[in-house]
This record gives structure tokens, C-alpha cells and sequence, in this order.
């Protein structure tokens, strides 16, 4: 008898949480799906009472209008370049870095590493002015590559620290046998260590993919001329230009959404390997 | 380049039975390890190292952006005039209230969820999915769809639920005022950041051995007791972790208040970055945001060493 009510209690409960989960579901894609519903609502210029989570018809005018810009389209094949650009350059750059710091000793090594972890706690934005008047002087304003420059530079301590961790883990034997069959340093770090730490370079290529991609501050400073802009740029000047097109802003807003959580859902194991194992925020 | 592979191979060869003569000569030569590091930290050094000296040198200056115009030194003149600006002080305890807000919101919401997702019978990944998505949505994007969730009159969203709830009677200009601006840019805050702080709390909850629950329910210790002295010590270095990371993003909050509120109406919603951005892009006067860049990088960095003396004492979670 004891067990039949604490065996119910018990099913109560679990009722109970999975409707919590489900509140908390509503709140977490409610706004989203708000922003789809908009977008895909057709063009209006005053919002539709009582608001809608799901479009009456479904209407792509929006999204038609928004690809007939050149500029928007321009921007999306923009951010491609640079996020997967400065995702390839943070991928090499760490993982050789982390290599050097994880398997080889040298003069200057403590000190090195030491620096780079200082620096991991100083913030990004805050050196938003001298990268700009660098960048300037250098003549790296208004340049793509020049930006991919910066992108990739900020993550760099972060992400060294992360793989160095990664490396110094795994088991010696592979690098030591390929040594003896007579591998360089090179051969070794390309053919063995890399494949191995395949998992933890995803991570890394993942995180800093979206960092350059979603990016506004620097990009919103650096790119001005108007056929450089990415797509954060172009989606705040969309808002600028069409502020009572809502339905027009988020079918652009979409258009960056979609492909971050495709990649995301796609990709879950290496996002939640990153964030739990190093807190990568993103 | 032949040459130093063949001389190492052949040092490899005569060292390899002997560990520990292999260690006394490496394999290497000793360039080896800075063709590894070197192209990396040239771009680090360049791109961060360099910008935050280069800083403290323009924070000292009349810095003139126009060509053709001189700077002048002006010693700590920029230091002085943003210890005296009463909008920086109002930026910076908007910044400090911003991220003490958030911060026990993401907090307190990210870790009950995580209970109960590890709890859930069914759908603990479709939970954890969901619960993630608005992390990985551009703030850009995020805080355009808040001011038009919190649009004024009845078809906004946020006034057609509270209208319906009966919370409020007429429907709110929310980005009108102050006051009601900050729930909007703290709900949003709060609502992107919950599902990392979930996931993280999530993994620390998964790593528990489920045998430490058995022989507490064994010995008759309620859910809260359990939760109160055993989970949460636990997992209290986690908390800690979350509890920093999530701070020092709190004091950087800019895109979005940049986008919704654009630090107005008469800088009341400004926060320290809003107020840099201006000063130095809008007002042209780099000198003077440097200073504030720099003053702001070392109360990020207090706050954050602050935080590890005062919570990190048990700084390491219980080992079991």
C-alpha cells in the first residue's frame, strides 16, 4: 500500500516536471517562433492583433525581398567568407600553438603561456579603440581579410589553452612510434596528433565559426563601405531603413538564424563538449 | 631542411631504446617548437597584446582621429575628466545592476532547469536542444525581436499576454521610460543566456555517481536536504565557474542595449560600453574612451579576482 502511494506521488511528480519543461519550452522558442511568424506573414506595416505564433498563410514576399537587395545578399556571402575564413585561421593557429605548449619545451615557454593566460581574462571589447586605429594606420579598414585578422586574433589565448589541455591528455605511444618510423615534428603533428584530437578541434572551428559570423561591433566600424557589410550590419541597417517592416527585418534575421542553428543541431556534441569543458560562451 | 629531419631521425634512432636519453636530447632541434608557436602569437601579439599598450599610450593623449590634426599629451587629464563624468558613473552602475540582475536570473532559472531536465523521464535531449537555441542566436537579431515583442500598444506581444493574464489593464510604451526599458533588456539577457548555464549545470548534475543519491535516500535524507547538502556542494566549483564567466560577460552587455534603447532616453539606459562607443565613434574623442576602456578592462578584472577570493575558497568541488 505504502509503495502503490509513493509510486503515484511519484508519477505526479514526473507529470509535474515534464510540464514545467514544457513551459519553459514555450518560453525559449515563443519569441522565435514570433519572429518566423512575422516574417513569413507577408509585408505589413502594422502588427496583427491578436499576435500570432503560427502565420495565417504562409507568404515568402519577405524573404523575396530581402534576397532581391544585392547588398543583403552580398553581406550573407560576406559573413560566409569571413566566418569560415577566420574559423580556418583560429583552427591552424591554436592548434599548432597548443602543439608547441603541449609537447616540446623551450626558452620562454612559462612566460609565454603565462601571458596568454593573463590575457584571457581581459575583454575583447575593450581594445575595440586601439584595433581600430591600428587597423587604420595599417590600411586594413574596409578589407575582409583585414577583419578575418582580428576575428581570428581574439580567440586565440582562449582556444590555445583549451587544445593544450586536450593534447597534453592524450597517450604519448602513437607520437613516440611514428618518431621512430622516422616522422618530423611536422608529420607527427599532422598525421597523428590532429586526427586524434579531432573532437576538440570541432569544437574549436564550431565556437569560432559563430563568433565571426553573429560579430557586430568591430564589423559595424571596420566595414563601412556598404558592398563589405556582413549580416549583422546589414540586418541593424534593414531595421534602420524599414523600421515599420518588421515582417522584411526578420525574414533577413531569419536568414542569419537558420544556418547557426543548423549547425548547432547538427553539431550538438561539439558545442556541448566545448562549453562543458572549457565554458566557451557562444 | 632534409638535413636537420635526417640528423633527427638519426638522434631518434640512437635514443629511442632510452627514455630517458631521449628526454636529455630531444628528437627536435630547437627551432622546431617556435615554427609551431610563432605564426600564432605574432597575430596574437599584434592584434591584442600591442592594441592594449598601444590603449594606455592614447589614453594620455588628445587623441586626434581626423588627418591633419596633432594629438596632444595631456598626462591624466582623460582619467580625471571620466572619474568626474556623473554619465559614467550612472553607465557603470547601470553596468553593475545589469549584470547582478542577469547574472542571479541566469543563474537561479539555468540551475532549477537543470534539476529538473536531469530528473525528466523522457526528452532530456530534446529539453537541453530547445533550451539552447537562443544562446546561438545573434544579439543583433535577438534584440530587434525584443523591441518588438516589448512594442508599445495592444498587438505587442509581451502587452497582449500581460493584458490577457490581467497584470496590467492598458498596454505599455515598455521602451518609453527607463524603468520598464530595463525589463526589456534584462529579460533578454536573462532569456539567452539561461540554456548555457543550464548545459554547464546539467553536465556537473550528469556527473554525480547516482550511488551518492541511493545512500542518501538510504539514510532518509529528504529531496531538499539532499539537494541543499549534498548536490550543491558538489557541484559547487560549477556554480562558481558560471557564477565568473556570466559576470564578466554581464559587464560587457552592449549590442544589446545598443540596438534596444541605444543608451537613452537621456542616457539613462547607457552602460559602460554604450557610453565608450559613443564617446569615441560618435563624439570622435579617443583619448577619452580609451581611458574609459582601460578603467572598465580593470573593474572586469576586480570584480572577477574579487569573486575567486570571496566564493572560491572550497575552490574545488567535493572529490568522491
Amino acid at each position: 500500500m505504502m509503495i502503490a502511494t509513493s509510486n503515484s506521488n511519484q508519477r505526479v511528480l514526473n507529470i509535474a516536471i515534464f510540464l514545467v519543461l514544457c513551459l519553459g519550452v514555450f518560453i525559449a522558442v515563443a519569441p522565435l517562433l514570433y519572429m518566423a511568424s512575422t516574417a513569413l506573414g507577408g509585408v505589413a506595416y502594422v502588427q496583427t492583433y491578436p499576435p500570432r505564433l503560427i502565420p495565417e498563410t504562409i507568404n515568402f514576399e519577405n524573404f523575396e525581398q530581402a534576397f532581391a537587395n544585392r547588398n543583403f545578399l552580398r553581406a550573407f556571402v560576406n559573413s560566409a567568407g569571413v566566418a569560415i575564413a577566420t574559423s580556418l585561421m583560429v583552427t591552424v593557429l591554436a592548434s599548432t600553438m597548443a602543439y608547441s605548449f603541449a609537447r616540446f619545451e623551450f626558452r620562454g615557454k612559462k612566460i609565454i603561456f603565462g601571458g596568454l593566460l593573463l590575457m584571457i581574462m581581459i575583454p575583447g571589447v575593450v581594445l575595440l579603440i586601439p584595433q581600430f586605429i591600428l587597423a587604420k594606420n595599417l590600411g586594413l579598414l574596409n578589407s575582409l581579410p583585414g577583419i578575418v585578422l582580428v576575428y581570428s586574433a581574439g580567440p586565440l589565448a582562449f582556444n590555445t589553452f583549451l587544445l593544450r589541455g586536450f593534447f597534453e591528455n592524450l597517450p604519448r605511444e602513437l607520437e613516440e612510434s611514428a618518431i621512430i618510423d622516422g616522422a618530423s615534428p611536422f608529420t607527427v603533428f599532422w598525421r597523428v596528433m590532429l586526427p586524434l584530437a579531432a573532437p576538440a578541434i570541432s569544437t574549436v572551428a564550431v565556437f569560432s565559426f559563430l563568433g565571426a559570423w553573429d560579430e557586430y561591433l568591430l564589423a559595424l566600424n571596420f566595414l563601412t563601405t556598404e558592398s563589405l557589410r556582413t549580416l549583422p550590419v546589414a540586418i541593424a541597417n534593414f531595421r534602420g531603413q524599414h523600421a515599420s517592416n518588421w515582417g522584411l527585418v526578420f525574414a533577413g534575421s531569419l536568414t542569419a538564424v537558420i544556418p547557426t542553428i543548423l549547425l548547432f543541431v547538427f553539431f550538438q556534441r561539439y558545442f556541448i563538449q566545448g562549453i562543458t569543458s572549457g565554458g566557451v560562451r557562444g | 631542411m632534409s638535413i636537420n629531419l635526417a640528423r633527427s631521425r638519426a638522434s631518434t634512432r640512437a635514443a629511442a631504446p632510452q627514455p630517458t636519453a631521449d628526454r636529455a636530447k630531444p628528437y627536435y632541434r630547437s627551432y622546431v617548437p617556435y615554427m609551431f608557436l610563432i605564426p600564432g602569437l605574432v597575430l596574437y601579439l599584434i592584434w591584442t597584446v600591442y592594441p592594449l599598450a598601444y590603449q594606455l599610450y592614447i589614453s594620455f593623449f588628445d587623441w586626434r582621429i581626423i588627418p591633419g590634426q596633432t594629438s596632444t599629451y595631456v598626462g591624466f587629464a582623460n582619467y580625471e575628466a571620466v572619474f568626474a563624468d556623473r554619465t559614467f558613473w550612472l553607465a557603470m552602475r547601470n553596468t553593475a545592476l545589469y549584470a547582478v540582475v542577469t547574472v542571479a536570473g541566469q543563474m537561479i532559472i539555468g540551475l532549477t532547469l537543470a534539476f529538473l531536465v536531469n530528473r525528466v523521464a523522457i526528452g532530456k535531449r530534446f529539453f537541453r536542444t530547445v533550451y539552447y537555441l537562443p544562446v546561438v542566436t545573434s544579439w543583433v537579431v535577438v534584440s530587434f525581436l525584443f523591441v518588438y515583442l516589448f512594442s508599445p500598444g495592444d498587438a505587442g506581444l509581451i502587452n497582449f499576454i500581460l493584458t490577457k493574464l490581467g497584470t496590467i489593464t492598458k498596454p505599455i510604451s515598455w521602451l518609453a521610460t527607463a524603468d520598464t526599458a530595463w525589463i526589456a533588456i534584462y529579460s533578454l539577457g536573462i532569456w539567452k543566456g539561461i540554456g548555457w548555464a543550464m548545459v554547464i549545470f546539467l553536465a556537473a548534475l550528469q556527473g554525480i555517481p547516482p550511488e551518492l543519491y541511493e545512500a542518501a535516500a538510504i539514510d532518509g535524507a529528504s529531496e531538499w536536504q539532499r539537494i541543499r547538502y549534498m548536490t550543491l556542494p558538489l557541484i559547487q566549483r560549477t556554480l562558481f565557474f558560471v557564477l565568473i564567466a556570466l559576470m564578466i560577460g554581464g559587464f560587457q552587455v552592449f549590442v544589446s542595449v545598443l540596438l534596444i534603447t541605444g543608451g537613452g532616453p537621456l542616457h539613462r539606459t547607457e552602460v559602460a560600453l554604450t557610453y565608450m562607443f559613443d564617446e569615441a565613434f560618435g563624439q570622435l574623442h579617443f583619448g577619452y574612451g580609451a581611458a574609459l576602456s582601460y578603467v572598465l578592462a580593470i573593474v572586469i578584472v576586480v570584480v572577477s579576482a574579487l569573486q575567486a577570493r570571496l566564493f572560491g575558497r572550497g575552490d574545488k568541488d567535493v572529490e568522491y
